[in-house]
């Protein structure tokens, strides 16, 4: 359980990083709540994913969509991260985000200079799901949709109809437990980003569209 | 999950442990700048200042400070931008925090797909 501040440690819990590890680079996965983000990063990550916190108050004004929490001094975002060493100078770190509209202000700040994004689908709850497709949308993030399967649900043409994502937008089922799926989604997410997005030469292989 | 030692925390400690100061500039420390201390803990000094030059022995990204130290992120870079100025720790910023108008270079977005490949 993760101690309070005022308990001395001399050594943290989790590995240390390499001492030339400097270039840390993030990917967010947002979802509504229970979706499974936090299982999907821990399915990945080399440490047990960790648990902070960030606090708006007014001095997170002025970025944009104040208007959603201007009755509220201050809001409280929860969020889990993990970590992925690439290596050894580079650390990619997982964060799972809340999707609500309230939590904007802490997206704002995983999202900038961000990979790219997951969006985490319950095929239950899809409509949790527009609010942030509509955000990385208008950030210009590219992103991939991916459908924790929790049964037997929509096929993935039926969801993305839901959603109304464009068909460049790569559409993939996962199970969030799972290290093979949770990785197969990140991998899609970076070669959807490695594509046409980002200017490097586009290769036949980088268009992961789904094949139901 | 387990949120509960951050929310009972309040507000006036954290107001006591930043001297009164908000609204560090976000841009100068993102959450994944990497933080590496440059010095041991002195005698004196404030009790969280010393927790993260014990934390950051090796390089600790700003959001592991934050899990670490069990404060809110915007707390924690205060408390950095502190021990930034008086030379205490030394940031590595990311590496898109410079290069963000062409996008992530070829070679970190080939070598993390080789690293997620090998999971």
């Amino acid at each position: 359980m993760p101690s309070n501040a005022s308990e001395r440690r001399a050594v943290p819990v989790r590995a240390p990083l390499a001492t030339t590890a400097d270039n840390a680079l993030k990917i967010v996965v947002v979802g509504g709540f229970g979706v499974g983000k936090t299982t999907l990063v821990g399915s990945v990550s080399e440490m047990r994913p960790l648990s902070t916190e960030e606090v708006m108050t007014q001095a997170g004004a002025g970025v944009d969509d104040i208007s959603a929490v201007r009755d509220k001094r201050t809001t409280t975002a929860a969020f889990d991260f993990g970590r992925i060493t690439i290596d050894e100078r580079r650390v990619l770190y997982l964060f799972g985000a809340p999707g609500q509209k309230r939590f904007w202000f802490l997206w704002n700040q995983l999202f900038t200079g961000s990979l790219g994004a997951v969006v985490l689908v319950d095929t239950d709850r899809v409509r949790d799901s527009w609010y942030a497709i509509d955000r990385l949308e208008h950030h210009r993030t590219p992103f991939v949709v991916a459908v924790n399967r929790f049964g037997p649900g929509p096929g993935l043409a039926e969801v993305r109809r839901a959603l109304d994502v464009s068909d460049r937008v790569p559409l993939v089922d996962c199970d969030a437990r799972s290290r093979e799926s949770s990785r197969d989604v990140l991998v899609t997410l970076v070669q959807h980003v490695s594509g046409p997005v980002h200017g490097s030469a586009p290769t036949s292989a980088s268009t992961p569209e789904d094949t139901p | 999950m387990n949120h509960g030692p951050l929310q009972r925390e309040s507000p006036d400690r954290l107001y006591t442990v930043t001297g009164g100061r908000g609204g560090a500039d976000a841009r100068a420390l993102d959450s994944v700048t990497l933080i590496v201390s440059e010095c041991e803990p002195v005698p004196g000094m404030q009790s969280e200042h010393a927790a993260i030059l014990r934390t950051c022995v090796f390089p600790t990204a700003v959001v592991e400070v934050s899990a670490e130290l069990g404060l809110p992120v915007s707390v924690v870079r205060i408390l950095l931008l502190d021990l930034l100025d008086a030379g205490r720790v030394a940031a590595r910023h990311p590496a898109s925090s410079v290069q963000r108008a062409e996008g992530h270079d070829p070679e970190t977005l080939k070598q993390v797909l080789l690293a997620l490949q090998r999971l």
